[in-house]
């Protein structure tokens, strides 16, 4: 079995055994890099010399025999929209192309401590605004599955590096499914955890009600263990939620003997492609052989999540993007005429389309005359659609249905029509304005490429959903899977 | 509601935007085609619906007011595009 096949308990304790070495694991991730990431695409900047530093320093640290922390040498990519001190942060943008962090955020300092070896940055769609990595304005990233097709986004490079045995997880971000949505079409486990688990600090807001950093790894318990290492209270996030984190890994007992699982019909309906309804269905056959039972329910708000969440997402984005003016870091355009100026071609040359057309949406229905008719509206329509999850979880444990409609489509197939791929992210946007927890795990394939089930929990409650993950991984075969590479 | 060239044109100023002629031909129908799907919500009676901002239970969060060490200048100045005299330089603000 190739190294970067075996689960994160089997690498510690061959390192603990000394039966290789840091240096063996770093080797092997920038070999497979070099492999395949030409026809990959997944990083954006490596950190090869500092991480070949760090792995002789943690070899070294081996030698005295103490026992390590589980995510001790291992290989790791992190989101280009989550800061690293020292180390180029570019939001796949021209804007913050030369953009070199002073600080570290929360999550990376906690991997820091925790010890694990940041490889690189990985590509993802230009400030996460997008559903494909086509929006990165340096190189699309491509499905490790077939590269003729996206592997879905915004963090799409975290999802594909794994998927590609690059990096043993890595950590992405998630606004409206951007873990969730490139976990399912790249056929590996992601994991968006509750509203203010995991600290924003240092993550590059684009919508700050909604962003949520989380893990994204090749199985439900590496999952549980890079979660159990990134989570927790944070003082320099406002909107962490101070609450006790448990031990996500002794949840996963196997057991889902009566756990209730409502599953939301609007999931399943119209636009969902059959193969993927199918393998839903039988995922839920899979949890009754088990001991679960599973009832359909109603989210009947669903329809107008979308609506709502470009509204909300786009309004936010263009608050938390006036920050790029071109004055104290990012690419300066050339020969202003004034002030305002600089501010206007420095944006206008360093967004891409996207980016431009979130920020017109936003700043739009912000405007006088529009802020309720819009901006409001959504918050409250928010509301009702919090509300549908809050009557569903009365009932029962977990919601489940396919992360998205769809495996992932081809590249440029939805170029240009931004609001058809908009849509593809109907089963994930909702939970993102609930605020709750959901994995997304293998569950299938359809010409090749991996279908994704959702399994959607109560806020704060990654147990309960780490646990059915984990149950259904335990029972199936299709988290095994791998592409063939290189 | 439906946005024109002009609408395009105020909205990119707001945001300090400076649009092609054809940006803001293809932000014109864009923009409409989402604002016309977003006008379904209006179909929902939000009547005494409270707004949600987020979704934690949490308002105001304070912090003991007490001083910091701020970060070091040549750190602040690290990626300023222009400096002088441990300042962040700019154009004329003023013609």
């Amino acid at each position: 079995m190739a190294l970067f096949d075996l689960r994160l308990q089997d690498v510690h304790n061959k390192l603990n055994d000394k039966e290789i070495q840091v240096s063996e694991l770093v080797d092997a991730s920038y070999r497979r890099i070099a492999e395949t990431d030409s026809s990959i695409k997944a990083f954006i900047t490596l950190d090869e010399e500092n991480a070949r530093r760090q792995a002789a320093e943690l070899d070294k640290q081996l030698q005295d025999g103490t026992e390590r922390g589980l995510l001790f040498g291992l290989p790791a990519g992190i989101k280009d929209n989550i800061v690293t001190e020292g180390l180029l942060t570019t939001c796949a943008s021209q804007f913050l192309s030369n953009y070199n962090p002073i600080y570290d955020a929360t999550t990376v300092a906690k991997l820091k401590s925790a010890q694990s070896v940041t490889i690189g940055k990985l590509n993802m769609d230009e400030f996460a605004m997008g559903g494909s990595n086509e929006n990165s304005s340096f190189y699309p990233t491509r499905n490790p599955w077939n590269t003729d097709y996206v592997p879905g986004g915004s963090s799409g490079g975290s999802a594909a590096s794994v998927a590609a045995g690059q990096v043993y997880f890595s950590l992405g971000s998630d606004t409206g499914g951007s873990i969730r949505q490139p976990a399912a079409y790249c056929g590996i486990v992601g994991l968006k955890p509750t509203y203010g688990l995991v600290s924003r600090y240092g993550l590059v807001a684009f919508a700050s009600s909604l962003d949520q950093i989380g893990p994204l790894t090749k199985n439900v318990e590496d999952s549980a263990y890079v979660l159990q290492a990134i989570a927790g209270y944070d003082g320099k996030d406002s909107t962490s939620a101070n609450v006790s984190i448990p031990d996500y890994t002794s949840a996963l007992t196997g057991d889902v003997k009566g756990l209730r699982i409502g599953v939301a019909k609007e999931y399943l309906g119209e636009g969902i492609d059959p193969e993927v309804k199918e393998a839903v269905l039988n995922a839920l056959k899979v949890y009754e052989s088990l001991g679960a039972t599973w009832e359909e329910v109603s989210l009947p708000h669903t329809e107008y999540a979308i609506a709502t969440y470009y509204l909300l997402a786009s309004s936010e984005a263009s608050s938390n993007l006036a920050r790029f003016d071109g004055v104290r870091y990012g690419v300066r355009a050339d020969n202003p005429d004034n002030l305002i100026d600089l501010y206007r071609k420095s944006r206008s040359q360093g967004f891409g389309p996207e980016v431009k057309r979130r920020i017109m949406l936003g700043t739009y229905a912000l405007s006088s005359g529009y802020y309720d008719a819009y901006y409001l509206k959504a918050q409250k329509v928010r509301t009702l659609i919090k509300q549908d999850f809050d009557q569903v979880f009365s009932k029962f444990d977990v919601i489940m249905g396919p992360t998205a409609p769809t495996t992932a489509f081809r590249i440029g197939e939805q170029v240009g029509d931004p609001l058809t791929m908009y849509l593809n992210d109907i089963c994930t946007i909702p939970v993102s304005l609930a605020g709750v927890p959901a994995i997304s795990i293998p569950c299938g394939s359809s010409n090749g490429l991996p279908i994704g089930l959702q399994i959607i929990g109560k806020a704060f409650d990654e147990s309960t959903v780490l646990r059915a993950a984990h149950a259904f991984e335990q029972n199936t075969e299709f988290h095994r899977g791998r592409p063939q590479l290189g | 509601m439906s946005i024109t060239l002009k609408d395009v044109e105020h909205v990119a100023n707001l945001a300090r935007l400076e649009l092609s002629e054809q940006e803001k031909e293809q932000f014109t129908g864009q923009l409409n085609a989402i604002l016309k799907y977003a006008e379904k919500l209006n179909s929902l009676d939000t009547e005494g619906v409270a707004a949600t901002s987020h979704v934690l239970p949490i308002t105001n969060v304070m912090r003991e007011d007490v001083t910091k060490e701020s970060l070091p200048i040549e750190k602040v100045l690290l990626n300023a595009p222009d400096e002088e005299d441990g300042q962040i330089k700019v154009p004329a603000v003023l013609e």
